[in-house]
């Protein structure tokens, strides 16, 4: 049954296909160049992911671990001293340089300059400054690749998100999952190619919310799919009660004869791709929750992403989650964790949100590599701008907060053809302006689909007459960052 | 041989799979190669980016998008001619294209762009027939066309026929029959009002013999109530209405009057260029009244943040922005917005253009943002307050079931000009020269003299019968709700990216004749509907397919999927459930727990409070859009989010369909409640499942459809009887009451059924 569907399936794209072409390319070639994709689509201006990566890939899958609302890099990665021995002092305009400062800060009379509350220390051969609210990380520093330049244009959270997500501030894009299920389709028949992991976390919060992973003008199979924590991991996917896996069998069967009528009578393949789309959704109800199934993981994989990771929702259960999904074969899995956004009560706040993520964050990345995945996948950690050098509203001995800060942020990357245990650009001794090697976030996007074996320039979508790209129209490859 | 062919795919592919209504195949070139059909199309593709409009980025002073670009002398060359009439071989660009030399070939390789042989050799023939160039056709303003004489005149209803006729002989192909009643009433049921026929509707006319009885049908729809209902969603798109205000904190906003208008102003078939002018200039006409106010709202439903911490002018810059950038794309079907940061790299607008038309929407007296979300109102300045005596008077159209006044966002003017500067790059504050009220002269230009310099006059100049863009691009956007696609099919696109027309002359007539009716809305309508085009059977054959697979030429009728908010109706009104009721708030039904709160910012609209009774049987088009999470089914089927000005939806077919049609309550209570009321008139077998058959597919089952879910049944009470507890657990769907104690594993087994009915491919599409 399933493989006649299948050559049905192959038969319907291949006509649409060539027609949509008109080309006499040879049909067999194609065909089989459509066989990974089976999430069929409707009629966009371009029908079906492009199935292949431009050049050889370093890396098959990505983990985004979100931290959503902007760590501070000044209280994880990027140690200051200087900012220390000048507490309490004016931002010198020097170092400012008349940049702009949002509605929160920009009436402050003064900008006292604060350093850490927390102590860093060097950690492994690379001697990666670490700070104590990050222990577990620390431990793993010889696998990351920190991205100390990191700088964005915008200044708030909505845009800052949406222009690390999609590559614009503005305007309906496509995500970056969704251009990777685009670009490179599924590994799995029955997993979407992009899924994506909400956590709360416990400091400040900033919203989420599911225009981060749109398909944008991409077809709409390109959409990230959100899994919940609730019983029904990914909406929709539970049978209704008074029905099992059995009756519903019937019904897809009932369904493919009656539909098949339909086909005789209209001869229209939409009728086919139907029949199959329901038969792949029927597929993920069985696998969908045998991958989000934590319960039989063994005790030693409970022990590394803490217990924590057994209660749903949570960020180390949605780690967890992420590993299995991208071990599955998903293409790209975003997870976010919100409460990073500490204008005040920073030292209360972070350190909360540093226990959540510190020990399952580093857990996933040794998971990954005693599974042999490591190199294969790329992971991702890190915020949507980082944190200024003065300090918010009142400064007193043990309490301050940042404000927005797009000049410069830490990111951290692992994995499939990153450098490991190295510190990519420097910035000042103010932790205000970068000193050395920018990463613009385009850039940040043209290397890391490069990893992936796709060519930002050509990873391309024709829409309202412009070929899109999920650079824009800028974006420089890092080579110092690429093993 | 076959490693070489996939990687000739490769290579080839991302061009290919891009190639448009324009297609060229790698057959014979055409007889008479015409510019603005076969050349402009390559040419405005793969060379204008450097050799284009933008002054900025064009290369070597050359510049092909104009005629006098095209015959000029080169830069370095003077004795050389860009291209010489007639002589490819002393045509610069010929020789350039068809160079073999890595260092000469254009376009560069490192463009990632190149040209086939294919095309390269249409250039060549274009060139030895003269080189004629071709103004861009849609800035050319549609002139009277003969309606072609065809040789099938039986066929033939009314004009568009005869231009369809025209087209399908020329690719050898023919029409289809005419559509069988049923499903003929069905769909013309759906495009008219968006809801499936009433079985009443569907029995007096499979019954009405005479001649005009689906005329009558015509008429009667045009006239129904949801007929507003049904034209006011895709303007929905357009207009980007939504419930919230967008960006992260997304609070709530009050714009529903002005939907209600807009339902209104179809219902009473108001002129296009009447609906457009009140829209974009209610305020400026002269003693404007509340109606016309507020109609304005149209250019206020854009999104507004709320977020702390923002700069004030960057947002309310973002606000002026689209504005017009919705203007560019709704009315004119013109890209404006990539001309925003650098003159458009494809079409005539230059960047002082943008901000020529920007400087119209930069006059409202706005703030980017208003205030703290927490102590936000509704609805941010400039506002109107919608009173109880408004909804008794000249508002009374507008739905009353709540308290007023009701506060909703209305255009105005400030009464000091704000200066507009063309801003640099795009950017808020990088301030260039001051730019003055002024529009793409490319299309028409702005006459100073006849129209006023604000919104007034901008509208006046959209409405004239000299724009050569309006008229065709809402003409279009209406061909396209009927057929599924438009006569361009980038409806949001008609500059020299966009596809070419399939049937320009039919585009044409139907402009003028659009225009030279009083842009009366219904007549076109109503044209189009009792065209024998529209009224084909959607049924195709093998050959249809291989000749012309996506139906361009509109050999058979398209069978398209219902809209999101339509698969609800067709739910909510087979099954007797839906709410006969128009405008008002919008509805927050079933909903699948915890979406908005895992996604907020705890701040604005955090908490998902679903509506119980009848609400929760309102039409899909009331359904509650919070922008930033917006309702999923709804994502899933293509609807809009709302974010931006949508002038055209995908049509996607996915597992997550799947998984809504077969687990939302939506449906499943759908199927629970008509199951009941069947059984509650106690009818034989046969005759249930009949009954909803053709309640949901508007047609009568044939025997062996009704064999097979004949046999499905007795299997499903077979299981229900040994499975009481699932029977029991099954009619547990959605909050209705329930209408009958009738047998229970009988109800339960035909819910069955008729859930299966409702996920037929058939079900939702028209």
């Amino acid at each position: 049954m399933a493989r006649e569907f299948l050559e049905n399936r192959l038969n319907v794209n291949r006509r649409h296909f060539l027609g949509k072409l008109s080309l006499g390319v040879g049909s067999v070639a194609l065909g089989s160049l459509l066989i990974p994709d089976l999430f069929k689509s409707g009629d966009g201006e371009v029908t079906s992911s492009l199935g292949l990566p431009h050049f050889a890939p370093k890396a098959k899958r990505i983990i985004y671990l979100f931290q959503n609302g902007a760590p501070s890099q000044l209280e994880s990665f990027d140690y200051k001293p200087t900012l220390n021995k000048m507490r309490g002092q004016d931002l010198p305009e020097s170092v400012r340089q008349g940049q702009r400062l949002t509605g929160m800060t920009s009436n402050q009379k003064k900008f006292p300059l604060v350093g850490s509350y927390f102590k860093f220390q060097q950690h492994g051969h690379s001697g990666a400054w670490v700070s104590e609210m990050f222990p577990n990380i620390a431990g793993i520093a010889d696998e990351l690749c920190f991205i100390k330049t990191m700088h964005t244009e915008a200044i708030n959270h909505d845009p800052a998100l949406t222009f690390m997500q999609t590559g614009a501030q503005q305007g309906n894009r496509p995500s970056f999952g969704a251009w990777m299920s685009y670009g490179l389709g599924s590994e799995n028949r029955n997993l979407p190619a992009f899924c994506v992991l909400l956590s709360r976390g416990r400091g400040n919060g900033q919203g989420v919310y599911s225009k981060l992973w749109t398909n944008g003008f991409l077809d709409s199979v390109h959409q990230g799919v959100q899994f919940s924590n609730s019983e029904e991991a990914v909406l929709y996917l539970n049978n209704p009660a008074g029905s099992d896996k059995q009756s519903r069998r019937q019904m897809l069967d009932k369904l493919g004869e009656l539909n098949g009528m339909a086909f005789e009578n209209f001869g229209d393949p939409e009728i086919n791709a139907r029949v199959q789309q329901y038969e792949m959704a029927y597929r993920m109800q069985t696998a969908v929750p045998e991958l989000t199934d934590v319960s039989r993981e063994p005790d030693h994989i409970v022990k590394m992403y803490g217990p924590e990771c057994l209660i749903p929702g949570t960020y180390a259960a949605n780690c967890l989650l992420a590993r299995k999904l991208s071990e599955a074969g998903v293409r790209f899995v975003q997870l976010y964790h919100q409460g990073w956004d500490q204008h005040g009560n920073l030292t209360g706040e972070m350190p909360l949100q540093a226990k959540d993520v510190d020990r399952p964050s580093a857990a996933l990345i040794r998971d990954l590599k005693q599974r042999g995945l490591l190199d294969e996948t790329l992971v991702i950690w890190g915020g949507e701008f980082g944190r200024t050098n003065y300090c918010q509203g009142d400064l007193s001995d043990k309490n301050y907060g940042r404000d927005h800060h797009p000049r410069c942020f830490t990111i951290w990357l692992a994995g499939g053809g990153v450098k490991p245990g190295i510190t990519y650009g420097e910035t000042d001794e103010f932790g205000y302006n970068i000193v050395k090697d920018p990463v613009h976030v385009n850039d940040f996007h043209a290397t890391a689909l490069h990893l992936m074996g796709l060519d930002h320039e050509r990873l391309t979508f024709k829409h309202l007459g412009r070929r899109y790209r999920l650079t824009d129209v800028a974006g420089k490859l890092v080579p110092g960052i690429m093993a | 041989m076959v490693a070489r062919g996939i990687l000739l795919i490769l290579l080839v592919s991302g061009t290919l799979m891009l190639s448009s209504c324009g297609r060229q195949s790698s057959e014979r070139l055409p007889d008479v190669v015409e510019y603005n059909f076969h050349i402009r199309p390559i040419i405005s593709d793969r060379c204008f980016k450097c050799h284009g409009p933008d002054a900025r980025q064009r290369k070597a002073n050359l510049r092909l998008d104009t005629e006098d670009g095209l015959y000029a002398a080169l830069k370095d060359n003077p004795d050389g001619r860009v291209i010489v009439p007639g002589e490819p071989d002393h045509s610069e660009l010929y020789r350039r294209i068809a160079s073999g030399d890595t260092a000469e070939v254009m376009p560069p390789p490192t463009s990632r762009l190149s040209l086939t042989d294919h095309e390269i050799k249409l250039i060549g023939k274009w060139i030895s027939q003269g080189a004629k160039y071709q103004k861009h056709w849609a800035f050319i303003p549609p002139k009277p066309v003969i309606v072609p004489e065809i040789s099938d005149r039986q066929w033939a209803r009314n004009e568009i026929d005869r231009f369809i006729f025209e087209k399908l002989e020329e690719h050898g192909l023919s029409p289809s029959d005419e559509a069988g009643k049923e499903l003929l009433l069905k769909r013309v049921s759906f495009d008219l009002t968006g809801l499936p026929p009433s079985l009443q509707r569907q029995e007096s006319f499979l019954k009405n013999e005479s001649a005009d009885a689906y005329e009558k049908m015509v008429d009667s729809l045009l006239a129904d109530k949801h007929f507003g209902e049904r034209l006011a969603l895709p303007w929905l798109d357009v207009a980007r209405y939504a419930d919230s205000h967008g960006y992260q904190d997304d609070g709530l906003r009050t714009m529903w009057p002005w939907r209600d208008w807009v339902i209104h102003a179809f219902n009473e078939n108001y002129p296009f260029d009447k609906f457009v002018m009140w829209q974009l200039a209610g305020d400026l006409l002269p003693n404007p009244n509340r109606e016309m106010l507020l109609a304005t709202g149209f250019n206020r439903n854009h999104k507004i943040t709320q977020e702390g911490g923002v700069i004030d002018e960057e947002y309310r810059v973002e606000y002026v922005t689209d504005r017009t950038n919705t203007f560019g794309k709704a009315f004119l079907a013109l890209t404006l917005e990539c001309a925003k940061c650098h003159d458009h790299k494809y079409d005539p607008i230059s960047q002082k253009d943008y901000f020529s038309t920007f400087a119209f929407f930069n006059q409202v007296p706005e703030k980017g943002l208003v205030g703290d979300i927490m102590l936000n109102s509704m609805a941010d300045p400039p506002k109107m307050y919608i009173t109880k005596e408004d909804v008794d008077g000249i508002l009374n159209f507008i739905n009353r079931k709540q308290q007023f006044p009701v506060e909703v966002m209305i255009m105005k003017d400030s009464s000091v000009v704000r200066p507009t500067y063309l801003l640099v790059r795009g950017a808020y504050d990088n301030h260039g020269e001051i730019v003055h009220q002024g529009v793409p002269a490319a299309v028409l230009p702005f006459d100073t003299s006849a129209y006023p310099a604000n919104r007034l006059g901008l509208a006046q100049w959209l409405l004239s019968k000299d724009n050569p863009l309006t008229a065709r691009v809402f003409v279009n956007r209406i061909w396209q709700e009927f057929f599924g696609r438009g006569i361009v099919k980038t409806a949001g696109d008609f500059g020299m990216q966009g596809d070419l027309p399939s049937h320009p002359q039919l585009l044409d007539w139907l402009a003028l004749d659009f225009m030279n009716n009083g842009w009366n809305i219904k007549r076109l309508v109503k044209q189009i509907v009792m065209s024998s085009t529209y009224r084909q059977s959607a049924s195709t054959t093998e050959t249809a397919r291989e000749i012309d697979p996506e139906n361009i030429w509109l050999s058979h009728a398209p069978r398209v999927r219902l809209t999101s908010e339509s698969i609800k109706d067709l739910v909510l009104a087979s099954s007797g459930l839906l709410t006969d009721e128009i405008g008002g708030p919008s509805v927050k039904p079933y909903q699948p727990p915890g979406i908005w709160e895992a996604s907020t910012s705890g701040r604005g609209l955090s908490h998902y409070i679903q509506d119980h009774d009848e609400k929760l049987y309102r039409r899909g088009m009331y359904n509650f859009i919070k922008r930033t999470v917006p309702p999923p089914s709804m994502l899933m089927f293509d609807a809009s989010s709302r974010d931006q000005c949508e002038v055209r939806r995908l049509r996607t077919n996915t597992p997550l369909q799947a998984l809504v049609m077969m687990n939302d309550p939506m449906v499943l209570e759908g199927a629970r409640v008509l199951s009941e009321r069947i059984m509650m008139e106690k009818p034989a077998k046969d005759e249930s499942i009949e009954k909803a058959f053709r309640l949901i597919l508007c047609r009568n089952p044939n025997s062996k459809e009704k064999s097979a879910l004949s046999v499905y049944y007795e299997g499903e009470v077979k299981r229900f009887r040994e499975h009481p507890d699932q029977a029991a657990a099954f009619l547990q769907a959605g909050e209705y009451r329930h209408e009958n104690m009738g047998d229970v594993p009988e109800t339960a087994a035909l819910m069955q059924v008729i859930h299966t009915i409702y996920n037929l491919d058939e079900a939702i599409t028209k």
